[in-house]
């Protein structure tokens, strides 16, 4: 293949050192003798599943707010006036609508709050204004309780920078996306891979703000990704 | 770089260590917190044995299949739109890289963190091939500010403290606030920030790639690898031969052991897979995306007996529990591999003749092995190096007589128990209260700088025989 260099000799290399001819077929992933990965939180229900999230955000320095439906809009606007947002960016989620984020934001702009959503037709403009902006807002697809992370499929109305160049990252997580741990969202991946669809360009897992502990083994909170995290657990209509 | 680091003389290296207290000190308090949050996080799943067992099952038959694992990963990488290239050695991977340097006409590097491009020596290649190279992890950019090697594969800069840390940046960057890890961070993101901005190559290593869809992952907390994979257009990834899964599934379950055994945290901030370049109507990520995958002496471990090393996810737990590591400190082992693991892989990728002394850096107290979350034998690797060494006549000098002493005492149990039980008697002179201060002939190195615990009333062994009739002690 044209994209591909110095392959066969590569790999013929590696099946003489294994003592065999290259194996390009047939080859079975075992079914693992243990599985315990499945074991973890199992049989919770939903909203035992929402405590073990809350409680991980402690672990992770992030803010957790949970609402209703009807509540999120209001729930939203308390979370950007708390974390001092003067520049937004969102994602062009459908959810939007669904959400009553889009009527959200049209009272932002009345407040004069600069709120933009990611626009394809704008093309590196984008990246600029996320760069200056104080917060970026997302949908999570699949949230997974154990370690308090969200899951992004980042896109063409979702951009890999929103979720990184604004200073806070504020997370809308409907209540059914929660699962016990990662395990079931590389599931719901590799089935649909198996399926022959498409994985997103860039899939990003993530718990919280940005941190680092390379300096004497101190965490501090916020290095290149936002420094703030608050996550809205929203329950479903 | 290469993976060779710090004075050719090991016990120059080791002395350079005994002496630096500051960071013996910073070491071992790592060591202590890296463990206690390992065993906090492991505790807490309950199963951690079949966690691991299940990780070993997984490295083995990747391992076992690697041919067939990269195959379908460089098709997959390549129905994306990405170019992939099987580079044998650091020469060649250093060429390929520095032509699309050249080509690109790029003038800055961002880079995240990588031991394989550390391995290859990458930066002075780029640096060659007239691009500025910006490391970006925290750690890193302290050590490249300063002219600094790493001595940890997690955190590289351990063996600094914030003082140090602080004048460097006052030095090289006009840095003029605290020494508080959070000023220091906060100016590094200030000052990174614009190297992002600016960049026309983004540079990363890999966690994993998925074979099943041709995706790289990196498991992150700062978000560097992020920006260095949204921001420009062209990317670079390079990747040791051995760093791959077969599905998304099975990425599950190394991400989750690599992360508790690192830092002990459930997930870290970012687990980031990218497949390929971006897609139409996409603004972030590269569109132009290589991947390099580096052999570099690593098909040679494949079907030896030593086979299991490769199965390493570079957690660095053995590093954090080796007492050997503690009192020396990582720059000690001379290469960018420090540790247990460091002292199995790296006369194995570079030969035994750089690396005499690396087999012999440990104490055999298999702590390694039992930390490893993929049960890699590390001690027992080391003890076949040392044989292997002894029979082809290449053990440190000064050491021949004894090592070749050691094998057959030690391999021989009935010569074991007997000088396990005659040391005591041997070594009465010199002991005192139970500890030898001052040790006759081979002692004396050790004893110079700590006190030898004088062996026990009853060995281990026989300890170990009763325990088990029920007559625990």
């Amino acid at each position: 293949m044209m994209n591909i260099d110095n392959r066969n000799h590569f790999l013929n290399n590696l099946a003489r050192n294994l003592g065999r001819s290259r194996r390009t077929k047939n080859v079975e992933r075992p079914k693992w003798s243990l599985s315990p990965q499945w074991d973890v939180y199992k049989d919770y229900t939903q909203d035992e599943l929402v405590d073990v999230l809350e409680e991980q955000c402690k672990a992770i320095h992030t803010n957790f707010k949970r609402t209703n439906f009807a509540d999120l809009a209001s729930v939203l606007t308390e979370t950007i006036k708390g974390h001092e947002g003067e520049k937004i960016i969102a994602s062009n989620d459908p959810r939007n609508e669904e959400y009553g984020l889009s009527e959200v934001y049209d009272t932002w702009k009345d407040e004069q709050i600069d709120v933009r959503l990611w626009d394809l037709e704008k093309g590196k403009e984008n990246q600029v204004f996320a760069e200056q902006a104080d917060i970026g807002i997302t949908f999570s697809e699949i949230t997974l309780a154990e370690s308090g992370t969200v899951t992004l499929f980042n896109d063409e109305n979702n951009g890999r920078t929103i979720s990184l160049l604004p200073r806070v990252h504020v997370v809308v997580i409907p209540k059914s996306t929660i699962v016990p741990r990662m395990t079931q969202a590389t599931k719901q991946i590799h089935e649909a891979n198996e399926r022959g669809e498409d994985v997103a360009s860039c899939v990003s897992f993530i718990s919280g703000p940005s941190n680092s502990a390379d300096i004497e083994m101190n965490l501090i909170v916020g290095v290149h990704g936002p420094v703030e995290a608050t996550y809205i657990v929203v329950d479903d209509k | 770089m290469s993976i060779r680091i710090g004075d050719p003389s090991f016990e120059t290296r080791v002395q350079e260590g005994i002496e630096n207290e500051f960071m013996l000190e910073s070491v071992s308090s790592a060591q202590g917190r890296f463990r206690n949050r390992k065993e906090a996080a492991s505790d807490e799943l309950g199963n951690w044995e079949e966690w691991r067992a299940l990780g070993e099952e997984i490295r083995s038959h990747t391992l076992e299949n690697i041919d067939y694992y990269l195959e379908q990963l460089s098709d997959n990488v390549a129905k994306r739109g990405g170019h992939v290239y099987f580079a044998e050695t650091a020469e060649e991977a250093n060429a390929y890289i520095q032509n699309i340097v050249k080509k690109k006409e790029a003038k800055k590097i961002v880079k995240s963190k990588s031991m394989v491009t550390e391995e290859i020596g990458l930066n002075k290649a780029i640096e060659e091939a007239g691009a500025e190279v910006v490391e970006t992890d925290l750690g890193e950019w302290i050590l490249q500010l300063d002219g600094d090697v790493p001595s940890h594969i997690v955190t590289p800069a351990l063996h600094l403290n914030r003082d140090q840390i602080k004048d460097t940046f006052t030095e090289k960057r006009g840095y003029d606030k605290s020494n508080t890890p959070e000023e220091l961070g906060l100016f590094a993101r200030k000052e990174l920030r614009k190297d992002f901005l600016a960049a026309d190559i983004g540079i990363t290593g890999c966690n994993f790639a998925v074979a099943e869809s041709g995706a790289v992952t990196f498991v992150t907390n700062e978000g560097n690898a992020r920006l260095a994979t949204s921001l420009p257009d062209t990317q670079i990834t390079v990747m040791g031969l051995e760093r791959i899964v077969p599905t998304w599934e099975e990425l599950d379950v190394l991400v989750s052991l690599l992360t508790r055994a690192a830092v002990g945290q459930k997930l870290t901030s970012y687990i980031t897979g990218i497949t390929g370049t971006r897609l139409a109507g996409e603004v972030d990520g590269p569109e132009e995306f290589h991947l390099v995958i580096v052999d570099n002496g690593r098909s040679k471990i494949l079907g030896t007996e030593f086979q299991s090393a490769l199965h390493c996810i570079r957690c660095a737990a053995c590093i954090n529990v080796c007492p050997v590591y503690r009192h020396v400190g990582g720059h000690a082992y001379g290469s960018i591999y420090p540790g247990p693991i460091g002292a199995v892989l790296t006369p194995l990728l570079d030969g035994y003749e750089n690396h005499k002394e690396l087999p012999h850096a440990s104490t055999l107290c298999a702590a390694c092995t039992e930390a490893c979350p993929v049960k890699i034998p590390l001690h027992e690797h080391l003890i076949r190096h040392r044989e292997i060494m002894v029979e082809n006549g290449i053990a440190p000098t000064g050491e021949k007589l004894a090592m070749n002493g050691f094998v057959k005492w030690s391999t021989h149990p009935a010569a074991y128990q007997l000088s396990a039980k005659l040391a005591r008697t041997a070594l009465k002179p010199w002991t005192k209260n139970d500890t030898i201060a001052n040790g006759p002939g081979p002692l004396k190195d050790w004893t110079a700088q700590r006190d030898f615990p004088a062996p026990g009333r009853q060995t281990f062994r026989s300890w170990f025989k009763e325990r088990e009739k029920g007559g625990e002690k």
